[in-house]
C-alpha cells in the first residue's frame, strides 16, 4: 500500500493540477479550452469526459506498452483513444443529451486533444500502470479545473447565469447593467487564459524566464 | 512660473526614497516633468537632443483635439434640443453647457481610470509615468455616443489600458491603438450601447440644461440611413443638408461628426509635425478609391451608391484619419510604408462600410488592422531597400 501512493506517484497526480498544468504552463488543449466553456455544464462535462479518457488511454497504453512495435506506436495510440472517445461520446449522448447537443463535435474532437497523445508518448509509455492512471486523472482534473475556472467567469459576467441558473439579480439589470457580450466569444476565453497564466506566473517564481 | 518652480523643489524631498511621501514619487516626477522640462534628458547612448519630447507631443495633440471636442459638445446640445422640438427656446450657450455637462463625467472617468492604472503600475515598476495616456484618455470618450454609460466607459479604459498598452510595455510599446481597443471593446462586449437607434442623441434633461424628448425617441446615425438605402435624416426627422454635414450637427459619435473642427486639428497636427500628411493623405486616397470602384461595379448596394465624398464626410472616417492613423507609435514607421498604410486603411474601411450589412462603420476596424499589419509593412519596405542595394552593389562589381 506504501508504494501506491510513493512520492513519485503522488508528484505524477499532484503536479498537474498546478505546478505543470497543462493548459497554462504547457498550453495544450487550447481549442477546446476556448471551444466549451461560454457555460459552467458543458463545460464541467467535458472536464470530466477528458479525464476518464486519459485516465483510461493510459492505463490501457501504459498495460500493453511492451508488446508495441515502436514503429506503429501512434497508431495504437489512436486507435485506444478513438474507442474510449466513441464510447464516452455515446454515454452522454444516451444519459445527458442535452449537454452533448451543446458541445457538439467537441466531445469527438478529444481525439485530437494534445493532452492525450502527450500523455501517451511522455508518461504511460514508460511508466506502469498505476502510476500512468494517477498521472491521467492529474492531468485530466488540471485541464478539467482550468476549465471550470473560465466557463465559470464567461458564464457569470456573459449570461448572469451559473449552470443556467439566473445569479445576477433583477434590479441590477435595471440599474443599467447589461452582460457583457465579448465573455460569449472565443477571444475573451484568451484573454482569461492568458490572465491565469499571468497570476500563476507572477506568483511562482520558478516559472519566469530570465 | 518661477513660484511654482520654488515650491516643487521644496516639497521634492518628501517624495525621494526614504521621505515621507515616496509612495507617490510617480505620481510627483510625472507632475513635474509635465510643467517643467527635466533637467536630466538623457542618462546615457543619447546623441541627438531635441527641444521637444514625448510630452510636448502629447500636449500638442490635445490641442488640436479641443476644436472636435468643443462642436461635439455644443453638438450633443443642438440634437437634444432637436430630438425635443426646443430649437427656437434654446441659446446656443445653453446647448453648449447641456453638452459640457454630459461630456465631462466622461472625460473625467476616462483620465481617473486610465490615469489611476498608470500610476500604479508606474510605482509597482519603479518607473516614471508614461505620458501616452494624456491623449487615449481624450480621445476613448469622443470616440462613444453620447447615451455610453459611465461604468461601460471604465471598463473598457480599464480593459484597453492593462490589455492593449500596459502588457506591451506602457507608452511606445503598443501594437494598437489604445483608444480604439476601448471602442472596439464596447462594440463587441456592450454593443446596445454604441450601435443601433437610440444612444446617438440625449434625450433626458440634466440640472435643469436641456429637454426631454418624447418617449421612444430612436435616431439612427447617417450612415445607417445610408445602409439602408434612405435619405440622410437628422435628429428632428427631416434630411439633413450637406452644410450640416460639414459643420458636424448631425447624430453620431461625440467627437468624430465636424469635419471643419478635424481639418483644423489637422493642420494643427501637421504644422506642428507630429502627425505625418503622408499617412493622413493616402488615407483619403484610399477611400476614395474603394468608394469609386464600388460605385461602379455594385450598382445595387445602397452603400456603395453613396457618392464618394459622403464616404468620407459621415461617420469616423475624417476622425480615424486625422486622430487614429496618424498615431505615431501604431502606424507604419518607413515613409514608404506610411503610404501604403494609410491607403490599406482607407480602402478597407470603406470594404467593410460597403460589403458588411452588419458594421455601418468600418473605421475603427479598419485602423485596427492595419495596426496589426504595420510592422509587416515595415519589414517588405526595409528588406526591398535592402535587396535592391545588394543588387546595385552586384551590378557595378
Amino acid at each position: 500500500m506504501a508504494e501506491l501512493f510513493s512520492k513519485k506517484n503522488n508528484e505524477a497526480l499532484v503536479t498537474p493540477l498546478f505546478k505543470n498544468n497543462p493548459v497554462t504552463i504547457q498550453v495544450l488543449g487550447i481549442c477546446s479550452a476556448l471551444a466549451v466553456t461560454s457555460k459552467l455544464a458543458p463545460a464541467v462535462v467535458m472536464g470530466l469526459s477528458v479525464t476518464i479518457i486519459v485516465a483510461m488511454s493510459n492505463v490501457i497504453i501504459s498495460l500493453i506498452r511492451k508488446t508495441i512495435p515502436n514503429r506503429i506506436r501512434i497508431i495504437i495510440q489512436l486507435v485506444v483513444v478513438a474507442a474510449l472517445v466513441t464510447m464516452v461520446s455515446e454515454v452522454l449522448k444516451a444519459f445527458a443529451y442535452d449537454v452533448s447537443v451543446q458541445l457538439s463535435v467537441y466531445i469527438g474532437l478529444i481525439i485530437t486533444n494534445c493532452i492525450l497523445m502527450g500523455r501517451l508518448e511522455a508518461f504511460a509509455m514508460q511508466n506502469g500502470p498505476w502510476a500512468s492512471f494517477l498521472d491521467g486523472i492529474g492531468n485530466g482534473l488540471g485541464y478539467a479545473f482550468i476549465l471550470v475556472i473560465l466557463a465559470f467567469v464567461r458564464e457569470l459576467f456573459g449570461s448572469g447565469t451559473l449552470f443556467d441558473i439566473p445569479v445576477i439579480p433583477d434590479w441590477a439589470y435595471q440599474a443599467g447593467y447589461i452582460n457583457n457580450g465579448l465573455m460569449l466569444m472565443a477571444p475573451m476565453a484568451f484573454f482569461l487564459i492568458a490572465c491565469i497564466i499571468w497570476v500563476q506566473r507572477a506568483k511562482d517564481k520558478s516559472l519566469q524566464e530570465e | 512660473m518661477k513660484i511654482l518652480r520654488n515650491y516643487l523643489n521644496k516639497i521634492k524631498p518628501n517624495f525621494e526614497e526614504g521621505g515621507k511621501l515616496s509612495a507617490f514619487r510617480s505620481v510627483f516626477d510625472g507632475m513635474e516633468t509635465f510643467l517643467f522640462v527635466p533637467n536630466d534628458t538623457s542618462k546615457n547612448g543619447v546623441n541627438i537632443h531635441d527641444a521637444i519630447d514625448s510630452k510636448r507631443i502629447m500636449s500638442f495633440v490635445v490641442i488640436a483635439l479641443l476644436p472636435a471636442l468643443l462642436v461635439g459638445m455644443y453638438n450633443i446640445g443642438y440634437q437634444n434640443a432637436l430630438a425635443a422640438g426646443t430649437l427656437e427656446t434654446t441659446t446656443g450657450l445653453q446647448m453648449f453647457l447641456y453638452g459640457l455637462l454630459l461630456m465631462l463625467p466622461k472625460i473625467v472617468v476616462s483620465y481617473g481610470v486610465g490615469l489611476g492604472i498608470e500610476f500604479i503600475v508606474a510605482q509597482l515598476k519603479k518607473e516614471e509615468i508614461h505620458e501616452g495616456f494624456l491623449v487615449s484618455g481624450l480621445l476613448i470618450p469622443m470616440v462613444v455616443p453620447v447615451g455610453c454609460p459611465l461604468w461601460v466607459l471604465a471598463i473598457a479604459t480599464a480593459f484597453s489600458v492593462i490589455f492593449a498598452k500596459e502588457v506591451f510595455g506602457g507608452t511606445g510599446m503598443n501594437i494598437v491603438n489604445v483608444a480604439l481597443i476601448a471602442r472596439a471593446f464596447i462594440f463587441f462586449a456592450y454593443p446596445s450601447v454604441i450601435s443601433g437607434d437610440s444612444v446617438w442623441v440625449a434625450t433626458e434633461p440634466v440640472l435643469g440644461l436641456g429637454a426631454a424628448a418624447p418617449d421612444g425617441y430612436t435616431c439612427a446615425t447617417a450612415l445607417q440611413h445610408v445602409a439602408n438605402g434612405g435619405e440622410v435624416l437628422g435628429a428632428a426627422g427631416t434630411a439633413l443638408s450637406p452644410c450640416d454635414m460639414m459643420l458636424g450637427l448631425m447624430p453620431g459619435s461625440i467627437g468624430e461628426t465636424s469635419v471643419i473642427a478635424i481639418a483644423i486639428g489637422a493642420i494643427i497636427l501637421l504644422w506642428s509635425g507630429v502627425a505625418s500628411w503622408k499617412t493622413m493623405f493616402s488615407v483619403f486616397v484610399g477611400g476614395i478609391a474603394m468608394s469609386l470602384l464600388f460605385q461602379y461595379t455594385l450598382p445595387e448596394n445602397p452603400v456603395a451608391q453613396a457618392p464618394f465624398y459622403t464616404h468620407l464626410i459621415l461617420g469616423g472616417f475624417c476622425f480615424g484619419a486625422v486622430f487614429m492613423a496618424t498615431d505615431p507609435v501604431t502606424s507604419a514607421r518607413t515613409e514608404t510604408g506610411k503610404y501604403i498604410y494609410g491607403f490599406g486603411i482607407g480602402a478597407m474601411a470603406i470594404l467593410i462600410r460597403v460589403l458588411n450589412p452588419g458594421y455601418p462603420e468600418g473605421m475603427m476596424l479598419a485602423i485596427l488592422l492595419m495596426n496589426v499589419v504595420a510592422p509587416f509593412i515595415d519589414y517588405c519596405v526595409v528588406q526591398s531597400n535592402v535587396n535592391a542595394r545588394a543588387r546595385r552593389l552586384i551590378k557595378k562589381n
